[in-house]
């Protein structure tokens, strides 16, 4: 049988037809009743099925839930669902000493206890009326931005986890790791530490601290172009970010978004700027914005703001003169300055001595401040500074007692998770990840 | 006080530790003092000084001299009472306005004062970041009839701090597109955040020795 005689025939071949062509004999591998069959199955439909995700999840940053209702891959409808992490700290504040308060407010958003503690304080000096020590000021200043530095790599760390780059959470939590070092050294505490404090800070930073602080400074850039090298230019972190929980300014302006959000949305909104606090308007710094509101221009956004406060760091050293880091008001500054001892932090033994052997006087005003507290004039005020996710507000309302009579705390990772249904509806289930980790929230500053 | 009962915070305002029976060995058992959060909120003298006068100028020209209730300026801040149900309608023109603009609501918070007639206030810090300015907009209404009108409308961003505010003190934003409870369980029962709510806790042991919850334990006031 020749070639020709065959396609004259036109045998039918279920499997594989054949035709001549200028090229050679062509077969096509299809046919059957399969493209019936695979279209009875339609993967598009209308019907829609409800995906939970959390509240124990690793991509959802500690206990968030978030209720999906997707329609294939694709998003409807989300509703994050929050509250699993409240404990109360702002009814607990009602029934503390107003310096026993910054232990509280330390604990809610845990990545960025410094905030916490001087948006506090900044409310509660203002009430009192009194003007911190520059010197307190200046260590403020610096142990603010180291600690936005650390959550900023916290945030980097997860984002690449949750996305695939585990080698970069491990960079990040390595790098974290130092300023944590740094903490421990002037604090004692890595985390939570109740380090600023109502008048100033609790103690004065000691120098091998200020090596290791500049030692961070000299060493960071190196990081940072680590990471860039990481990221920046790898096609899956493009794809999986560039475009991706899209968000406008008007759009972060309505839910009420700040911090690198709204920055990477293109306002270049920053209280350090705009409403200076802590006296952030004599340091030089940027405030690095982006065009593209995405989860991308954040990543960006993020890794800038990294290199300005190195910037602000480094100005802060310069700036830190010898002097006092607390308010001179012995009503009100803390009696004992902590010194290291063998079992760690404690009250300075020269202290201890002062009031058990020579002053009596000294004993019962240590005991009726540390026990009692100071007064705070009654009165309410509301202090914002910029986190590293944007507005942290205290609206602090004291009766002239020992004690908050109300604070309310406005966290930013609060407001920000309002908007993940903006983000994440009509997109893909994939991109929820990415997204909802670009807003960088903490359910503990969530829900306090 | 009696052992076990609950004793809310800034309303015992005799002596010094809070202690009716011989316990208060300050000397000051007999002082009574005068309860700042009670009384009337009285207005502050105008002018304010600043943009303080411009913004309650607007404010007036465009909603009427009867909008602003009372006007108190302490520590360099702007708060600015109003009624209940014009929140929202205060807060359009506040975003609106070409001179006024609060383009961000900052926060949305509660505050109860238990002994006033209006004990649930409820303040809303707005945000001018054209003209960077703050002010504080505060409205209050009793505990049998908490209905405040949301201004979700107006700011998105007040819909899950609106939500947390009636989780915590009780206050009804009517026009609120889902207000449920938010921080604590659905099925939670009353508000956690008013002052006669108790904080909780138990009463811990050790070595024999009997440590009260924090509500419990005798304090300084």
């Amino acid at each position: 049988m020749t070639a020709t005689d065959h396609t004259a025939e036109e045998v039918f071949d279920a499997f594989a037809p054949e035709r001549d062509t200028t090229e050679g004999r062509v077969y096509t591998v299809t046919g059957g009743d399969w493209d019936e069959l695979v279209a009875a199955v339609d993967p598009v439909n209308d019907e829609r099925i409800i995906v939970n995700l959390g509240p124990q999840h690793p991509s959802t940053h500690g206990v968030l839930r978030l209720v999906c209702e997707m329609e294939g891959e694709t998003v409807r409808s989300i509703r994050p669902v929050i509250g699993y992490l409240h404990t109360g700290i702002e009814k607990n504040l009602e029934y503390r000493t107003w310096t026993q308060g910054c232990t509280f407010v330390t604990r809610a958003d845990y990545l960025a206890p410094i905030f916490n503690e001087t948006g506090y304080c900044l409310g509660v000096e203002k009430l009192l009326d009194v003007t911190v020590p520059e010197r307190a000021n200046v260590i403020r200043v610096i142990m603010m931005e180291l600690n936005r530095i650390s959550s900023h790599l916290v945030a980097l760390a997860t984002t690449g986890m949750e996305l695939g780059a585990l080698s970069m959470m491990i960079y990040g939590f390595r790098d974290r790791e130092k300023i944590l070092d740094i903490f421990e050294a002037v604090s004692g505490l890595r985390m939570n530490m109740a380090y600023v404090r109502p008048g100033g800070v609790a103690q004065d930073i000691p120098d091998d601290a200020l090596r290791m602080i500049r030692d961070f400074v000299d060493y960071m850039p190196q990081g940072l172009d680590d990471y860039e090298g990481l990221l920046t230019g790898n096609a899956i972190w493009q794809e999986r970010t560039q475009g991706v929980a899209y968000l406008d300014v008007s759009g972060c302006l309505a839910i009420g978004v700040t911090g690198p959000v709204l920055r990477a949305a293109g306002l270049g909104w920053d209280l350090r700027k705009t409403m200076p606090y802590c006296g952030y308007e004599d340091y030089d710094f940027e405030v690095p914005t982006h065009n593209g509101a995405d989860a991308w221009a954040r990543y960006l956004i993020r890794l800038e703001e990294i290199r300005e406060s190195l910037k602000i760091i480094a100005q802060g050293l310069d700036k830190l003169e010898p002097g006092p880091v607390m308010v001179e008001d012995k009503k009100i500054a803390w009696p004992a300055q902590l010194a290291l001892g063998a079992d760690g932090m404690g009250n300075s033994l020269n202290h201890i001595r002062h009031i058990m052997s020579q002053s009596m006087e000294a004993l019962i005003h240590h005991f009726k401040l540390v026990t009692e507290g100071f007064r705070v004039p009654a009165g309410q005020v509301y202090s914002a500074i910029e986190g590293p996710r944007g507005e942290l507000g205290f609206h602090v309302v004291s009766d002239g007692g020992t004690r908050p009579f109300r604070v309310h705390m406005r966290d930013p990772s609060f407001v920000n998770l309002q908007a993940i249904p903006a983000l994440a509806e009509g997109g893909l289930l994939a991109d929820v990840i990415a997204g909802g980790a670009s807003l960088d929230p903490v359910m503990g500053g969530c829900d306090r | 006080m009696s052992e076990g009962e609950v004793q809310p915070v800034g309303m015992q305002q005799k002596g010094l530790f809070g202690a009716t029976d011989a316990g208060d060995t300050s000397g000051f058992g007999g002082l009574v003092r005068a309860n700042p959060t009670a009384g009337e909120i009285v207005s502050t003298p105008e002018p304010l000084g600043g943009y303080f006068d411009e913004i309650l100028a607007a404010l007036r020209e465009l909603l009427g001299d009867d909008v602003v209730r009372v006007v108190v300026v302490d520590r360099g801040e702007l708060t600015i009472h109003i009624a209940p149900d014009r929140t929202a309608e205060v807060c359009q023109t506040m975003r609106d306005d070409e001179s006024l603009r609060f383009e961000l609501c900052s926060s949305v918070s509660g505050v109860d004062y238990p002994e006033q007639a209006n004990r649930l206030h409820v303040a809303y810090h707005l945000t001018s970041m054209t003209y960077r300015r703050r002010v504080r907009l505060e409205t209050s209404v009793s505990a049998e009839h908490p209905v405040v009108t949301s201004v979700t409308k107006v700011y998105p961003t007040a819909d899950w701090q609106e939500r947390e505010v009636y989780d915590m003190f009780g206050v009804v934003f009517e026009g609120h597109p889902h207000l449920t409870r938010i921080l604590m369980p659905d099925d939670w029962e009353g508000h956690p955040q008013r002052r006669d709510y108790p904080l909780g806790g138990i009463d811990v042991e050790y070595k024999g020795a009997h440590i009260p919850p924090p509500d419990e334990r005798r304090a300084y006031r």
